[in-house]
């Protein structure tokens, strides 16, 4: 099997089945890319379209785009309000996130101490447990801290649930981090905390790039904890107010404005995703696979 | 230095420590206890029950209607999504020869695993819609308006109609993740299955499949537990939600509505705790006889 093939006999191979002569593979694959895109494309299209176009003519484009409904939406049905508190909860849930989450990979990764794989181990615990569990517990714990419904609240308990990956991640991370530099920068009389903060973390931007984006699109997708914890319509982060919106507005009908409001919930991730998509593909898949 | 490094240790670990215990693991601890309670939330009003709250779970129709439901998707939705990611994969790699826009068609498909179900949601409600839709308008124009149908409204399509959402939407990842495991695969191994005479059926069937196995074990855990969850699909694109009749109905809509709708925390806990033995369940069956195990990399989706 190592020996190479004798270079005749894999044309006469090839011959039998031409280079681009079996249409399945492209036909399939077109199929596929049309199911995934055209729903996408579709709402796009219908978020400039007048709620007459859209009801009585679904599929052809709008006569002239009605940017109107985006502004609508953005204004009229409050997604700009959801959007600016998705905005401030993902925020500092991500700056709590990669802090503590990297002090605490880097802690565990990068220092021997009984209880090491105790700790360890009850961070990651937590990946395998289904958060309907701890729901109705979780709902009074923020309750009796007085901070159901409040950005703090919502702030730490995100950070909560992002910690246990970011450990993970991080602490294979940091693990393959060269060990010379920091015991170099201890010699010099570096604190520990100088020697992380100043040495360590640059060295692994890579990994809190890659750990970052993903906890990113995490928290940003988040809607069972917002909607347990967070009933103050004035404070619904961005899925929250979309599910809420696309209800109470079949009532109202103000289809375009709907669809311009999914369309504006739909491109911060779109942004991200062109941005990294190299990172996030080979990243998202990079634990199931070697 | 010794002193150093222990006041360091401890600035480093307590604070995610101290998270950790209060929102994630005193919430886990306690939904066993309050489970064998009759809790509705009033403080100091707990009395044990005992295991009264699941044997109320084996009698109640409700909740048997999410348990068949989420049976059905834990059957349906891994083996379409795998069986539909493993044939598109094998596509793009077509033994070792590749696609052309293989890349491209990466990119496109992997975008709605990014999506918040809850967007795919609203965005698969209208295409739903039984007027108005992107489905039943493309049926009509096509001259197939006869197979249109209230895709969500009629109990015998709206289950069918909830899972083509969850496949749709993962698909995408499973291609990527299959298609870099194939292409892990020596191309010796598809060159000798050709010149052993092997179609692309039984070269799929025979090399691609038993090497790529470990990936497809690691595919079916990630993809039941999304089975057993479907909630925030089932509760922005239902009629009910749940309905109709109860058709679309999953443990966690259940769980989410006795607790925060009726107050009967004890017996949410319950459901909880079933759900969470059903997931424990299935990651040792599926990974019982894999060599790795692994956690998934969604963490921050929760």
């Amino acid at each position: 099997m190592t020996a190479p093939l004798p270079a005749r006999v894999s044309t006469e191979v090839d011959t039998g089945r031409v280079r681009g002569a079996n249409p399945l593979p492209q036909i399939a694959m077109f199929c596929w890319a049309v199911v995934t895109a055209l729903p996408l494309l579709w709402a796009v299209v219908s978020s400039v379209k007048s709620d007459d176009e859209i009801l009585n003519h679904p599929w052809p484009p709008p006569a002239t785009p009605h940017f109107d409904n985006w502004v609508r939406a953005w204004t009229a049905a409050d997604i700009g309000r959801y959007f600016l508190n998705s905005l401030i909860v993902v925020g500092g849930a991500l700056l709590l996130t990669m802090l503590l989450g990297s002090l605490a990979a880097y802690a565990l990764a990068r220092y021997r101490f009984r209880g090491n794989r105790l700790l360890y181990h009850t961070f990651v615990a937590a990946l395998f447990f289904p958060v309907f569990l701890a729901l109705v517990p979780l709902f009074f714990v923020v309750d009796r801290l007085g901070l159901l419904g409040t950005y703090p609240g919502l702030i730490l308990v995100y950070a909560a649930y992002a910690v246990p990956f970011t450990v993970f991640f991080l602490h294979a991370f940091f693990g393959t981090l060269p060990t010379e530099i920091a015991e170099a920068a201890v010699l010099d009389g570096c604190s520990h905390g100088a020697v992380f903060f100043r040495v360590m973390l640059p060295l692994a931007r890579p990994g809190l790039v890659a750990v970052g984006i993903f906890n990113f699109l995490g928290l940003w997708n988040q809607y069972l904890i917002p909607l347990v914890l967070n009933p103050d319509p004035d404070r619904y982060v961005l899925a929250q107010g979309l599910a809420a919106l696309s209800v109470s507005q079949g009532y109202r009908s103000d289809w375009g404005g709907l669809f311009a409001g999914l369309t504006i919930a739909m491109l911060p991730v779109l942004v991200a995703y062109v941005a990294f998509q190299r990172h996030i593909r080979a990243g998202m898949t990079a634990g199931a696979v070697k | 230095m010794g002193h150093g490094r222990w006041r360091f240790l401890f600035a480093a670990l307590v604070p995610a420590l101290v998270l950790h215990v209060v929102f994630v693991l005193s919430p886990y601890a306690q939904a066993f206890y309050l489970s064998l309670t009759d809790w509705t939330g009033v403080a100091g009003q707990a009395h044990f029950v005992g295991v009264d709250n699941y044997a109320r779970l084996g009698v109640d129709p409700l909740f048997l209607d999410a348990v068949r439901n989420n049976a059905i998707m834990l059957l349906v939705v891994p083996a379409a999504t795998i069986g539909l990611g493993l044939f598109l994969a094998s596509m793009l790699h077509r033994g070792g020869r590749g696609l052309r826009g293989g890349s491209a068609y990466q990119i496109v498909y992997f975008f709605p695993q990014l999506l918040s179900l809850v967007i795919v949601a609203v965005l698969w409600g209208f295409v739903y819609n039984p007027n108005t839709g992107l489905l039943n308008s493309g049926l009509r124009a096509i001259g197939l308006g006869a197979l249109a149908h209230s895709w969500l409204a009629e109990p015998r399509f709206a289950l069918a109609a909830v899972m083509a959402v969850l496949v749709w939407s993962s698909v995408g990842f499973y291609v990527v993740l299959f298609r870099a495991a194939i292409d892990g695969i020596p191309g010796e191994l598809f060159e000798a299955a050709r010149l052993d005479g092997a179609g692309g059926w039984s070269s799929f069937r025979h090399v691609t499949l038993p090497l790529v196995r470990e990936n497809v074990q690691v595919a079916f855990v990630y993809l039941g537990i999304a089975a057993l969850d479907g909630f925030a699909v089932v509760q922005v694109m239902t009629v009910g939600p749940g309905g109709p009749d109860g058709a679309t109905e999953v443990v966690g809509l259940s769980l989410y509505r006795t607790a925060f709708s009726y107050g009967k925390f004890g017996y949410a806990s319950a459901m909880g705790v079933a759900l969470f033995f059903a997931t424990l369940t299935l990651a040792i069956l599926a990974l019982r006889t894999g060599r790795r195990e692994r956690p998934a990399t969604r963490g921050g989706q929760a």
